[in-house]
């Protein structure tokens, strides 16, 4: 019974559990609403929660079990090297089940039997073939071994689906059976259904803190087996990287590291003047109408997805600023540069800047623009010298927020900044940044056992730690601001 | 509290500003109808009446603070000095360099105490190098009375003075820039008693140099420091005159029963 | 106190006429209008770099929805095509697209020489590489389906090859065409005088959002229908996935939780992941959901479960934002009336922050529908010419792209012609955006309560 059909199941029993729960209770009480202790819906509730909510988890628990255990089973069909490695396991696995589920896709197609699927063997011609035949690509020729893991794999797997079943189906039945003889019109339905309910709240507010750990263990996990391959020493201080597939890469955290900071700097140079002044022209200066249509067209701005500004770096910017900048200057012949990429994440980070310093502005009270024009100060002078003194915690916490965007954004710099890692002055020059890098290393052909691919959780970390710290100042910043005007 | 109007005069009887229908709109709201009132140089004018009748607005008209809200319309003449504020050649801005205002709430800059008061100098270039600077904002604050207790902090923070200090602050920054007249609106009402007298003492100096204009709800204060009062009700001026005579001897029926507290 | 009776300024200011402005007041002003000046730059600035960018993205990309097509009869040539001549299906599979091409290119021949088209200077090899390596491959699945066609004359149209489409589209030029190995300037004089006589225009395409995506060298045939499908399967599935989980966990947090540490700390993840860039995400959901929990690469599934991570965060504000909203007066009116706390948000609050919620996740379903790196890390910029299956059949688990990867791939590949079918994905992508911003648009309006 595949899960599909088990969760169909599943459902049907739920709904008989609500009809007959409901029933009973109302029967109880014969028919009399007032006689029970809650709705006639809960006990229905009630009954269906029954059957559901034992049944999903131990389904939920067997599907993640499931493949661990068949796989130590099958681990005697590999030689020991591989069983002891984790990274030659795990590909050794993901063979076994491609190869299990091309010969399912086989039989469902009807090129093969159950039984030539059982007993085929390598040396009666390439599986690989056959395979592809019906639509199944595999990376190389099937080995002896792993075809007959693979159809180990599928006995056990059908063995494992009927015991999946089983016990899936007695688990709902018997929450149904428990749910229908509990349910009588005394039973305190709506305390039960409420206790359930709250229950699924509060693991999902969980979520947040799971998809944290996540983060943290998938970036740490996979950091510290790079360690073991490549020294730290040199990831956080060689000024070189220059990946090597034979090996013997240098793999130096300082060009990428320059390349994003140098980026983020001609970004933030970009997006602070024209945000902020945006910003103060919104907030002192525009009549409400002219607020209210030039605010969402600058608003649009951050509705266009990175990838879009990418393009526009790419086969706009890029040429525009070498063919009348770079090139006449004789500063580079690259239309992928530091200002390319800087200019365009500006461009993007203008309303974010400019909603920021509009927030931060405009919680600068009244009383304090009264004070100064009331002695005859005009609109300009009031602005730089009253309101944006007392707005600049609140707009240095937001700079460091823009800055913290700069340095997370990875389409425009993929598409604007180039590839070479280097630590040149010269912003007309193709650079790297340490998403480009991250991109470039985890796409493409990979393999999760060699430094160069790990390379990318080890940035992976320091990325999250840099605009962690970023955010955590700024908004501490920003939230200091906002008590101060409280 | 000893009577302060006792001591005093009024020193002279020329008019700092005349003011000749005026009426102020907010959107279709009439805040302020045709008021026509002579304000006295070196001399306190109080304006007094409940709550919402025009005050602050019509107070606000005298140093065109009223052109920085949106709704408002002001239509008439006022005069300062025989020259019409509302022309269009008058800029408002080189207008409030004459005409200075304090708060109700007292509003120092999160500046220091020395920025605060050299704020107005330094935008109306009054000066031409630093030290010029520090004595006019040495005078300004022992003008207001506050100069003993900072002078030892001038750098610090103009926000971390008590509510009185602030106020005073507030008054040494507008007289920094040397004005002709000082719009006060209810500048003691954010005040505690004590500071609230040392606040009402110092207006009744200040009258030596200055027009005052002082916007109140306390006639206990006006009686105090004022030599002519202004009684606003619903947008009118219904009365005006000599401080004494308005609070022993009102003509208008209207004033009478505010000052006995019947309208309130 | 201490009281000086002086004037501050022992000079009294010399009277100024308030009529005349003073020097100083000129230049105060004249500096108040630069500053003004400055604010309409930065704006003016800001709108015209977005207009620039919209505009050169549609100047681009509008021709991507129209195609240069050849039409002319062909004749299916059972000698080419059935060599052994018994229409069995097996031996039909064997002629492999070269021999369709040599009936194609004969066919365009025969057109060519009956409408007296003066073909000068181009070979006929040179003329048969007018017709797309798609058009081969198409009239081969057509005979394959039905062998009966074999020996008949059908009217067939093919794309026109990238250069020669481009060269209608200005992309190419004779100019170009000299330096160019794939093109020649007679060629493209040859497609003048072809679509003078009607052999060749350039209309509509609607396999531009249909087709797969196709090789480097027929960019003609590329199209957005896989990459328009994994989108519509991802963002079916963020909404399954993210709207319950979000609303339920935004539930839990505003109306339930006790304040304690714990919940201090989701409130705290909540925030800060809000900030953590994009990239990060991609790197989680290839070490957990892909090498960790086996779920297949390139896949929508993944995709799906990667946005959601990130879309949670958003709606879980939004949605907190619009259950404050909602008046104490409610909420104190149901529990009067002796609804339990549960019923009290789940009957009255939750309807009333309904619009809010659901505009605050179409909001962030428009931010996920363009996200773009974290796609990459778990391969969805693989080249994938196959549809994935129904979402019945797990079409999901397929392997498949979605349009802001298209985007990406698109532009990085050398010839010019994907530049355009980029731009024309963004145009489609922009829709989709355009749409569902009008729509939360129109639900804040319509729902918007002045409570
Ligand atoms: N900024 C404003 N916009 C609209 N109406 C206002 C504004 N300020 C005051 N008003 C209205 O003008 C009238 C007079 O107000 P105000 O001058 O503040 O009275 P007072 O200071 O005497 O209490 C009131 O009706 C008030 O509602
Ligand atoms: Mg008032």
């Amino acid at each position: 019974m595949s899960v599909f059909l088990l969760l169909v199941v599943i459902a049907v029993l739920a709904l008989v559990g609500f009809v007959i729960g409901r029933q009973r209770a109302l029967a109880s009480a014969k028919g009399n609403v007032k006689d029970m202790h809650s709705l006639p819906v809960y006990y229905g509730w009630h009954g269906a929660l029954m059957v559901m909510v034992p049944a999903l988890i131990v389904l939920a628990l067997w599907l993640v079990i499931q493949p661990l255990v068949i796989e130590r089973q099958l681990l005697n069909y590999f030689p020991a090297d591989v069983a002891e490695s984790d990274a030659a396991r795990t590909l050794a696995m993901a063979d076994v089940r491609r190869v299990a589920e091309g010969l399912d896709i086989a039989i469902a197609q009807g090129a093969m039997t159950e039984t030539q699927a059982e007993v085929l063997r390598t040396d009666a011609g390439s599986v690989r073939d056959r395979l592809a035949a019906v639509g199944v690509a595999l990376g190389a020729e099937v080995t002896p071994q792993v075809l007959a893991a693979a159809q180990e794999y599928r006995n056990h797997a059908v063995i494992a689906g009927i015991g999946r079943s089983i016990l899936t189906l007695l688990v709902a039945l018997a929450g149904l059976i428990y749910g229908i003889r509990i349910t009588h019109k005394d039973f305190r339905a709506r305390n039960r259904v409420e206790q359930v309910i709250m229950a699924l709240l509060a693991l999902s507010s969980t979520i947040a803190i799971l998809t944290t750990v996540g983060i943290v263990l998938s970036l740490v996990g996979e950091s510290l087996r790079f360690f073991t391959m490549y020294p730290w020493q040199d990831f956080f201080f060689s000024l070189t990287w220059s990946p090597n597939f034979q090996g013997d890469s240098d793999l130096g955290l300082a060009p990428l590291l320059w390349g994003t900071i140098y980026i983020s700097f001609v970004s933030i140079i970009v997006a602070a003047p024209i945000g902020l002044f945006s910003a103060i022209y919104l907030a002192e200066y525009a009549s409400p109408r002219v607020r209210s249509v030039v605010k969402p067209a600058i608003e649009v701005i951050a509705g266009i997805p990175t990838v879009v500004f990418g393009l526009f770096a790419l086969v706009t910017l890029g040429p525009m600023l070498r063919d009348w900048i770079a090139e006449p200057t004789g500063l580079g012949n690259s239309g992928s540069s530091v200002m390319t990429a800087g200019i365009v994440i500006g461009i993007l980070n203008i309303p974010f800047v400019s909603s920021l310093a509009d927030d931060v502005i405009n919680a600068v009270p009244q009383a304090m623009r009264d004070g100064s024009y009331g002695i005859g100060a005009t609109k300009s002078e009031t602005i730089r010298l009253v309101v944006l003194p007392a707005a600049l915690p609140g707009i240095v916490g937001g700079m460091l927020l823009a800055l913290s965007r700069a340095i997370g954004e990875t389409m425009i710099v993929t598409m604007g900044a180039g590839a070479a890692a280097k630590l040149d002055l010269n912003p007309f020059e193709a650079m790297t940044t340490i998403t480009v890098k991250i991109v470039s290393q985890l796409t493409g052909d990979t393999e999760f056992d060699s430094p160069e691919t790990l390379v990318a959780f080890a940035l992976g970390m320091t990325l999250f730690v840099l605009t962690l710290g970023l955010n955590v100042i700024a908004l501490y910043i920003v939230r200091k601001y906002r008590e101060q005007y409280e | 509290m000893k009577d302060l109007r006792v001591e005093r005069d009024v020193q002279t009887e020329t008019n700092k500003i005349e003011a000749r229908g005026v009426q102020v709109f907010y959107g279709t709201n009439h805040a302020i109808k045709d008021v026509d009132v002579n304000i006295l140089d070196k001399t306190v004018t109080a304006f007094i009446g409940p709550s919402g009748c025009g005050k602050s607005t019509f107070l606000r008209c005298l140093n065109r603070m009223n052109d920085t809200v949106a709704s408002a319309r002001v239509e008439g003449k006022i005069l300062l000095e025989n020259e019409d504020i509302y022309d269009p050649r008058v800029d408002p801005v080189q207008l409030r360099a004459k005409v200075g205002m304090v708060f109700q709430k007292p509003n120092p800059f999160p500046k220091s105490i020395y920025d605060n008061v050299a704020y107005g100098p330094r935008i109306h270039g009054l000066t031409r190098s630093k030290a010029e600077l520090d004595e006019i904002v040495e005078k300004s604050l022992r003008r207001a009375a506050l100069w003993n207790e900072v002078k030892d902090r001038l750098a610090a923070g103009g926000t971390g003075l008590s509510g009185g200090q602030q106020q005073r602050l507030c008054i040494a920054r507008a007289i920094a820039t040397s004005p002709e007249v000082l719009l006060m609106d209810e500048p003691c009402s954010a005040l505690d008693p004590i500071a609230t007298a040392q606040v009402e003492e110092l207006i009744d100096e200040l009258r030596t140099d200055y027009s005052v204009v002082i916007v109140t709800h306390s006639m206990q204060q006006a009686a105090r420091v004022s030599q002519r009062t202004a009684f606003f009700h619903l947008g009118n001026l219904v009365e005006y005159g000599e401080t004494g005579q308005i609070f022993t001897n009102p003509k208008d029926p209207r004033t009478e029963s505010y000052i006995s507290g019947r309208i309130g | 106190m201490s009281t000086a009776s002086t004037n501050p300024n022992d000079v009294p200011r010399k009277a100024e006429s308030l009529l005349v402005p003073s020097a100083l007041m000129r230049r105060r002003n004249a500096a108040e209008a630069r500053f003004k000046a400055y604010g309409i730059a930065a704006i003016v600035i800001s709108l015209a770099t977005l207009a620039i960018m919209l505009f050169t993205i549609f100047s681009d990309g509008i021709s991507a929805f129209s195609q240069a097509t050849l039409r002319f009869p062909v004749t299916m040539d059972a000698a080419t095509l059935d060599p052994k001549g018994n229409r069995d299906p097996a031996d039909l599979a064997k002629v492999t697209t070269i021999g369709y091409k040599k009936v194609l290119e004969k066919a365009l021949i025969a057109e060519l020489t009956q409408r007296n088209v003066d073909v000068q200077g181009v070979s006929a090899k040179d003329i048969g590489s007018f017709i797309s390596g798609d058009a081969p491959a198409r009239l081969r699945e057509m005979v394959l389906a039905d062998p009966s066609l074999i020996g008949q004359t059908i009217d067939f149209s093919a794309f026109a090859t990238g250069r020669i489409d481009g060269y209608f589209k200005g992309r190419v030029t004779m100019e170009t065409a000299k330096l160019d190995s794939n093109i020649s300037p007679e060629q493209l004089q040859l497609a003048d005088r072809m679509k003078a006589a009607g052999i060749l225009d350039v209309r509509f395409n609607p396999k531009f959002f249909t087709n797969p995506d196709a090789s480097d060298t027929r960019p003609e045939s590329a199209g957005l229908g896989v990459a328009i499908i994994g989108t519509l399967y991802m963002m079916a599935l963020v909404v399954v996935l993210s709207l319950p989980l979000g609303v339920a966990a935004a539930i839990y947090l505003e109306e339930f939780a006790p304040q304690n540490r714990f919940t201090d700390l989701i409130e705290v993840n909540i925030s800060n992941l809000a900030a953590v860039p994009s990239i990060v995400f991609g790197i989680l959901g290839l070490a957990i959901f892909i090498n960790f929990g086996g779920l297949p690469q390139s896949s929508s599934l993944v995709g799906a479960l990667v946005l959601t991570l990130m879309a949670l965060p958003t709606i879980i504000i939004a949605t907190r934002a619009s259950l404050r909203a909602v008046p104490p007066s409610i909420r104190t009116a149901a529990l009067g009336v002796g609804a339990s706390k549960v019923q009290m948000v789940f009957h009255h609050v939750l309807p009333l922050a309904m619009p809010g919620i659901l505009t605050g996740t179409i909001l962030s379903l428009a931010t996920s529908l363009g996200e773009t790196g974290p796609l990459l890390l778990i391969g969805m910029e693989a080249f994938v010419v196959n549809y994935p299956a129904g979402p019945l059949s797990g079409g999901v688990m397929d392997p498949a792209t979605a349009l802001p990867v298209q985007v990406y791939a698109w532009a990085a590949r050398s010839d010019p012609a994907f530049i355009e079918r980029a731009s024309g994905a963004i145009i489609v992508l922009l829709a989709f955006l355009l749409v569902m911003n009008i729509v939360a648009i129109i639900l804040r309006r319509r729902f918007e309560r002045r409570w």
